[in-house]
C-alpha cells in the first residue's frame, strides 16, 4: 500500500486499494440511504417535495450543495489559477446578497403561497402561458445541462484517474436514478448533505497544506506578486477599469451584472437550488435555510479559490523543482500540449490533491469529486420530475388523476430525465461545441425570468400580459445578442460598452440588457393592460399578502438578525481583501 | 428529520466513521513502513491527524444521532 499519488502523463493520479475501497463504501452507502427512504416516499408531497419537514440546516446545506457541484469547484479553482482572487466575486457578491433577498424578501411568497416550484408560482401569479414557457425551458434545459455535466464530469475522470468515460457515465447515471427514482427529493436532500461534508473533508486539507507549504498568506501573496502579478490577490481595487485585471471586467458588470442580475436570477428563481428551500418545515425554517446556505457559501473559496491561487506559488515540478505553468485547455489538449505533457487550468485541484494527498486521503478527494458530480446530476433530475409533472403533465396532458399515479409519473420522469441525460452525455461526446451551446441556452432564461419574478412579488400593477410579454421579450433579447456576438465577435464593445471588453464581460452585460428589457416591457404592458384584483393577488405579492410577523421571537431566533451577521462579515471579507 | 426515521446525520456519522478509520490505518501504515514516494508535506503525516479528526467527528454523529434515541434532532 504504498502512495501512488504522483503527477504522470497518462493519467493525473494513481489509486491505491484503499482509495477504491472508500470510494465503493460511498457508492453502497448512496444506494442503502435511497433503499431506506423508499419506504417514506408515498406521496407526490413526500417524493417531490420531501414532505416538507426539512429543518433549516438541512434545507440549507442542500440549497448550497446543489450548487457545489464537482465541476463547480474544479473550474472555479482553475479561474483562480487563471485570475486570481477575482474568481471570488463569484462566491461572495455573486451569491450572498442574492441568497439574503431570497431568504427575506421572496421566501414568504413562494412559502405562503405553497407553490411547488417556480413555474407553479408564474402560474399563480401571471397565468398559464408564463408558467408554459418556464416549465418547458427549464425542464428542457435541466435534463440538457445534466447531460452536459455528466459528459464533462466523465471527461474529467478519464484524465484524472484514466476511468473509461462509458464506465463513469453509466455507473453514476445508475446509481442517480436508483436512489432518487426510490426516496425522490428527500434522497436527493440526504445526499447533498452528505456530498457537502464530503467536500469540506476530502478538500480542507488542500489549502490547509497549501498555506503550510507556502510559509502563510503573507509569503503566499509575495509569491504571487513575484510568479504572476500582484493584482491577483485582489477583490476590487483592480477593477476600476477593463484593463487593469486579468478578466478584463470592470467593477459596473461585476456589481450590477453579476450580483443584481445573474446571482439574484440564479439563486431565488432557479428552481434548481429554490426547491430545497420550499421543502422547509415551515416558514422561518424557508427563511433561515438561505442564510445559513450564504454562510457557509462564504467559506467555500477558501476550498476551491485558495487551492488555485497556492498552485501559483507552490506547484511544482518534483523532478526538476521548477514551477509548473498550467495552459488553457485547448492548449493542453493539443498535440504539442499532450506531447510536452502541459495542463489545464481546470487541473490545478487534482493536481493539489495530488501533490499532499496519499492513499486514503486521496480516495476521500476523489470520491468528494464523485459525490459532487452526482449530487450536482441528482439535483438536476429531481428538479425536472417535479416540473415535468405538475408543471407540464398535469397542467397540460392529464389534469385530473390520483396523487399515486403522479408519485409514479415522478419516479417514471426521474428514469426518464437520466436517459435523456445520458443520451445528451453521448450527442456531447460526438460533438463538443454542443456543450458550450448547452451553457450558453441556460443563461439565456435566468435574467429575464428574476425580473418577471420580482416584478410579480413587489408590484401589484403587473399583469398576466405583461408579465408573459416581458419574460419572452426578455428571453429573446438575450438570444438576440448572444447570437449578435457568435456571428461578429467585435459587437462585444456593444454589449459592454468598453471595446476592452473581455468574454467574461459578455455574460454580464448580456444579462443586464435582457432584465432591463424584461422589466421596460413588463412595465409598459402591465400599464396598457387591465390590472387584477386585489383578490387575485392575495398571497402573491408584496401589500396583498398577510406575512407572519416576527416580533414575539428572541431576537437571535429571528432570520434578519442572522442576515445582519452574515452580511457584516460578508462586507468585511471584502474590506480585508480589496 | 421525520419521526421514527433515522437521521441524516447518522448516516454523515458513519460515513466519516469509516473513512476516517481507513485514513488513519493507512496513516499508521506509512509510519511504519514508509513509501517510496512521497507525497508533499510527508513529514506532518495528515493521513494520522486528518483520519483521527474524521473518526471522532464520524464517532460523535453517530452516536448523538443514532436510531431509536428519542431526543435526536433531525
Amino acid at each position: 500500500m504504498i502512495a501512488l499519488a504522483q503527477v504522470a502523463p497518462s493519467r493525473l493520479v494513481y489509486l491505491a486499494p484503499v482509495d477504491i475501497v472508500i470510494i465503493t463504501f460511498y457508492f453502497a452507502l448512496v444506494l442503502a440511504i435511497g433503499f431506506y427512504l423508499k419506504r417514506r416516499a408515498n406521496t407526490g408531497e413526500d417524493f417531490f417535495m420531501a414532505g416538507r419537514e426539512m429543518t433549516a440546516w438541512i434545507a440549507g446545506l442542500a440549497f448550497l450543495s446543489a450548487n457545489l457541484g464537482a465541476l463547480e469547484l474544479m473550474g472555479w479553482a482553475g479561474a483562480a489559477y487563471q485570475y486570481g482572487i477575482l474568481a471570488t466575486h463569484w462566491y461572495w457578491i455573486g451569491a450572498i446578497p442574492a441568497m439574503l433577498f431570497l431568504a427575506l424578501v421572496m421566501m414568504p411568497f413562494y412559502y405562503i403561497s405553497k407553490t411547488h416550484s417556480v413555474p407553479g408560482y408564474l402560474k399563480l401569479r401571471f397565468g398559464e402561458p408564463a408558467r408554459a414557457v418556464s416549465a418547458i425551458s427549464f425542464a428542457f434545459m435541466t435534463v440538457l445541462m445534466s447531460g452536459v455535466n455528466m459528459y464533462a464530469m466523465a471527461k474529467v475522470l478519464q484524465i484524472v484517474l484514466g476511468w473509461n468515460i462509458h464506465f463513469s457515465i453509466w455507473v453514476a447515471s445508475i446509481t442517480v436514478a436508483i436512489y432518487v427514482g426510490l426516496g425522490g427529493l428527500r434522497s436527493a436532500i440526504f445526499n447533498e448533505v452528505l456530498q457537502f461534508i464530503l467536500i469540506w473533508a476530502g478538500a480542507l486539507l488542500i489549502p490547509i497544506l497549501g498555506l503550510v507549504e507556502a510559509g502563510g498568506w503573507s509569503n503566499l501573496q509575495a509569491q504571487i506578486a513575484h510568479n504572476a502579478s500582484a493584482e491577483y490577490t485582489h477583490l476590487w481595487s483592480t477593477l476600476g477599469s477593463f484593463n487593469n485585471n486579468p478578466m478584463g471586467i470592470n467593477w459596473v458588470g461585476i456589481v450590477f451584472g453579476l450580483c443584481c442580475v445573474i446571482s439574484m436570477g440564479y439563486w431565488t428563481t432557479d428552481f434548481l437550488v429554490v426547491q430545497r428551500v420550499l421543502a422547509a418545515k415551515d416558514l422561518r425554517a424557508a427563511k433561515m435555510a438561505p442564510i445559513i446556505g450564504a454562510a457557509f457559501k462564504m467559506m467555500v473559496p477558501f476550498i476551491v479559490i485558495l487551492p488555485g491561487l497556492a498552485a501559483l506559488a507552490v506547484l511544482k515540478d518534483p523532478n526538476t523543482g521548477a514551477l509548473i505553468k498550467l495552459v488553457p485547455e485547448d492548449v493542453a489538449t493539443s498535440a504539442t500540449g499532450v506531447a510536452q505533457g502541459l495542463h489545464s487550468y481546470n487541473d490545478v485541484l487534482p493536481l493539489m490533491l495530488a501533490r499532499y494527498c496519499g492513499p486514503g486521503l486521496l480516495g476521500l478527494g476523489i470520491t468528494a469529486l464523485i459525490a459532487g458530480f452526482m449530487s450536482g446530476m441528482a439535483g438536476n433530475v429531481t428538479a425536472f420530475s417535479t416540473v415535468w409533472t405538475y408543471d407540464i403533465y398535469r397542467a397540460l396532458i392529464n389534469k385530473d388523476d390520483s396523487d399515486h399515479h403522479y408519485l409514479n409519473m415522478g419516479r417514471w420522469s426521474t428514469v426518464l430525465g437520466v436517459i435523456v441525460s445520458i443520451g445528451t452525455a453521448y450527442l456531447v461526446m460526438r460533438s463538443a461545441s454542443i456543450m458550450d451551446y448547452v451553457q450558453a441556452l441556460f443563461s439565456f432564461f435566468i435574467a429575464p425570468l428574476f425580473g418577471t419574478v420580482i416584478l410579480g412579488m413587489l408590484w401589484k400593477r403587473a399583469t398576466n400580459a405583461g408579465g408573459f410579454l416581458g419574460l419572452l421579450a426578455g428571453t429573446l433579447s438575450s438570444i438576440g445578442m448572444w447570437i449578435w456576438v457568435v456571428s461578429d465577435p467585435s459587437a462585444l464593445r456593444y454589449i459592454a460598452l468598453s471595446s476592452a471588453a473581455k468574454p467574461m464581460a459578455e455574460n454580464m452585460f448580456r444579462a443586464l440588457w435582457s432584465w432591463i428589457i424584461c422589466v421596460i416591457v413588463t412595465v409598459v404592458v402591465s400599464y396598457a393592460t387591465r390590472p387584477k384584483t386585489e383578490s387575485e393577488l392575495t398571497g402573491l405579492v408584496y401589500g396583498a399578502t398577510a406575512i407572519p410577523h416576527e416580533a414575539d421571537m428572541p431576537l437571535y431566533q429571528r432570520p434578519i438578525f442572522w442576515a445582519g451577521v452574515v452580511t457584516v462579515v460578508f462586507v468585511i471579507l471584502n474590506l480585508l481583501f480589496w | 428529520m421525520h419521526e421514527g426515521g433515522i437521521s441524516i446525520w447518522f448516516f454523515i456519522g458513519i460515513c466519516l466513521v469509516v473513512t476516517g478509520a481507513l485514513i488513519f490505518g493507512t496513516g499508521i501504515f506509512e509510519l511504519v513502513s514508509p513509501p517510496l514516494h512521497r507525497v508533499e508535506l510527508y513529514e506532518l503525516h495528515a493521513p494520522i491527524w486528518w483520519g483521527a479528526i474524521l473518526f471522532v467527528l464520524g464517532a460523535f454523529y453517530s452516536i448523538h444521532f443514532r436510531p431509536g434515541k428519542s431526543d435526536a434532532a433531525h
